[in-house]
């Protein structure tokens, strides 16, 4: 009578390893942004842009009343700041999302895959990293607009730190989210169309919502069912070292809710395989 | 029975170190597995074995359902039907503990040519829970082994096709693990490159008792020696040593008798001789 052995390896991962492994991929995210100068330039250069030449132009024709967070009248490039912050997020967290559908496609994504630590936490691993990445573009931006009086109080560059890291989650657990419904690398000129376009405008980083009320009740619904408003509005009051409480638990609850929809519906064998029949990869 | 019915039937391969009683451990199990992508069936009840410190050559031609067997064996695809373990470890139930005892290297190269070599292998080391320090002294080793350690702090970009695979075999080797699978390792390489990588490879087998499992569609990759599975357009068709794998198709080399296998012409574009 025979006996099948089992080869003994250690069962489970202890504490150490799920840190290294983290550090590890945050490390390779950034050090893949700063070797790609053109993408750190572009991610300053787009916040920037609407920071002096959108706000500086319509400077004139939006006033803004005061409104929380702010206790006084103030400038049109101060109340959008912390919306351009959000934007650089926003776009942060999908070209992550694009560089997961690239890395899917050209293979690299295979090496995270078939890491032995469960996926569910390499996938959020991936997703602290891309947050990291974001955080490094939003202080740039903050330390720029500093020169263009922006200047929020000392304690609000610390408070805003983990809106920070809650909205980039967000946004980037929704990016993850996208990309497992991606098939293709060039699909996601559809995802600067039908997603970031409309979130970013639909919502109170340009304009605030009672001024969208005005102009168009069914809009300002729209905008406040949009969890963007609610990241542009916790960062909002975070950088005045103030709490929204109603878009911090929006933030909070659409992240938990992407973060598990990604990695159910992350399904590795997309990209890894060419559709149709005798087309497969085989 | 067919010549695949006996090879299977005679797979037991011996365990490295078997107690009393125990029979076999295989390095890689491919129990019964089948896989359809919607309605075209890529793997047909494949099953066979790869044993410890052997050399094992996946053959076929392109579409036979080989990148498909690794895409499962490595969890990057779901089972659909049968059963995968790696040294006893079920890959479904257990994948971190099968994983922990795999390397592999893709077909597509995932390098991050962005990235030094040094860089690229400190990655996979923390993919793996391998500390920092841990990681540079291995890294340190196996670029000196595959004679890359005056380019580690190159950037792969920089490499050529044969150091670039030779990179990735050592990169999937860090974590020490007792199965390595590749892919069509050598496929876009010169001659001279590609006889370095199996050499490297095949040493792996003799000096460190790695099981290894290469992919293939070239026959002067095959040695005499060698266990051979022969896949074809998603079925196994044979599988055993090679000379027995000839012998039974009433074949004078591998050549042939996978044509007869399989009901070819030509394999790799190579004419029959």
């Amino acid at each position: 009578m025979s006996s099948t052995t089992v080869t003994p390896a250690r069962s489970g991962f202890s504490l150490s390893e799920y840190i290294v492994c983290l550090n590890g991929i945050v490390w390779r995210e950034a050090l893949r942004f700063l070797h790609q100068r053109e993408r750190f330039v572009s991610a300053l250069v787009r916040p920037l842009v609407w920071l002096f030449i959108f706000a500086a132009g319509f400077r004139q024709v939006l006033g803004i009343s005061i409104i929380p967070p702010y206790e006084t009248y103030i400038l049109y490039e101060v109340y959008i700041a912390p919306g351009l912050m959000a934007m650089i997020q926003l776009f942060n967290g999908m070209q992550s999302s694009l560089s997961m559908v690239y890395d899917r496609e050209m293979g690299n994504m295979r090496t995270l895959l078939v890491s032995p630590l469960p996926r569910g936490y390499l996938l959020f691993c991936k997703l602290l990293a891309g947050t990291a990445v974001s955080l490094l573009q939003v202080y740039a931006f903050l330390a720029i607009a500093w020169f263009w009086d922006i200047t929020p109080p000392t304690i609000g560059y610390l408070t805003v730190l983990p809106a920070l890291v809650l909205s980039g989650l967000m946004l980037g657990a929704l990016g993850m989210l996208i990309s497992a419904s991606i098939k293709q690398l060039e699909n996601f000129a559809g995802v600067m169309n039908f997603v970031i376009f409309p979130m970013f405008f639909a919502s109170s980083a340009l304009y605030p919502l009672w001024r969208v009320q005005e102009g168009s009740p069914m809009l300002y619904y729209v905008c406040q069912w949009n969890p963007f408003t609610h990241a542009v509005e916790l960062i909002r009051f975070a950088l005045y070292g103030k709490m929204d409480w109603v878009s911090f638990a929006v933030v909070g609850g659409c992240t938990v809710v992407f973060m598990i929809g990604a990695i159910l519906a992350y399904d590795p064998s997309r990209g890894l395989v060419r559709r149709g029949p005798g087309g497969g990869e085989a | 029975m067919t010549a695949t019915d006996r090879n299977i039937a005679s797979q037991s391969v011996p365990d490295s170190a078997p107690g009393p009683g125990a029979a076999v451990q295989a390095a890689l199990s491919i129990g019964h597995v089948s896989h359809s992508y919607g309605p075209r069936r890529a793997l047909i009840d494949v099953n066979f074995n790869v044993a410890p410190a052997s050399f094992t050559a996946l053959l076929g031609l392109n579409g036979a359902g080989k990148s498909t067997l690794f895409s499962l064996v490595t969890r990057l695809f779901g089972i659909q039907n049968g059963k995968i373990s790696i040294f006893g470890h079920d890959i479904s139930r257990t994948p971190g503990e099968a994983l922990r005892l795999l390397g592999v290297v893709f077909q597509p190269r995932t390098l991050d040519l962005d990235l030094s070599l040094t860089q690229n292998l400190l990655y996979h080391a923390a993919l793996h829970g391998i500390s920092r320090r841990e990681a540079r002294l291995r890294s340190a080793e196996v670029l000196e082994r595959i004679k890359l350690a005056d380019r580690a702090a190159s950037k792969v970009r920089d490499l050529s096709g044969g150091q670039m695979r030779r990179l990735e075999i050592a990169r999937a080797l860090l974590h020490r693990p007792r199965l390595l699978l590749l892919d069509e390792a050598t496929v876009g390489l010169d001659v001279k490159a590609r006889a370095d990588i199996l050499d490297h490879v095949r040493q792996l087998v003799t000096e460190q008792g790695i099981g290894v499992l290469w992919a293939t569609h070239l026959f002067d990759e095959i040695m005499p020696n060698d266990d051979l599975v022969v896949l074809h357009q998603g079925k196994m068709l044979a599988h055993g040593p090679v000379s027995r794998v000839i012998a039974e198709a009433g074949a004078q080399d591998v050549n042939t008798a996978f044509m007869r296998l399989t009901g070819t012409a030509t394999l790799a574009g190579k004419p029959p001789s």
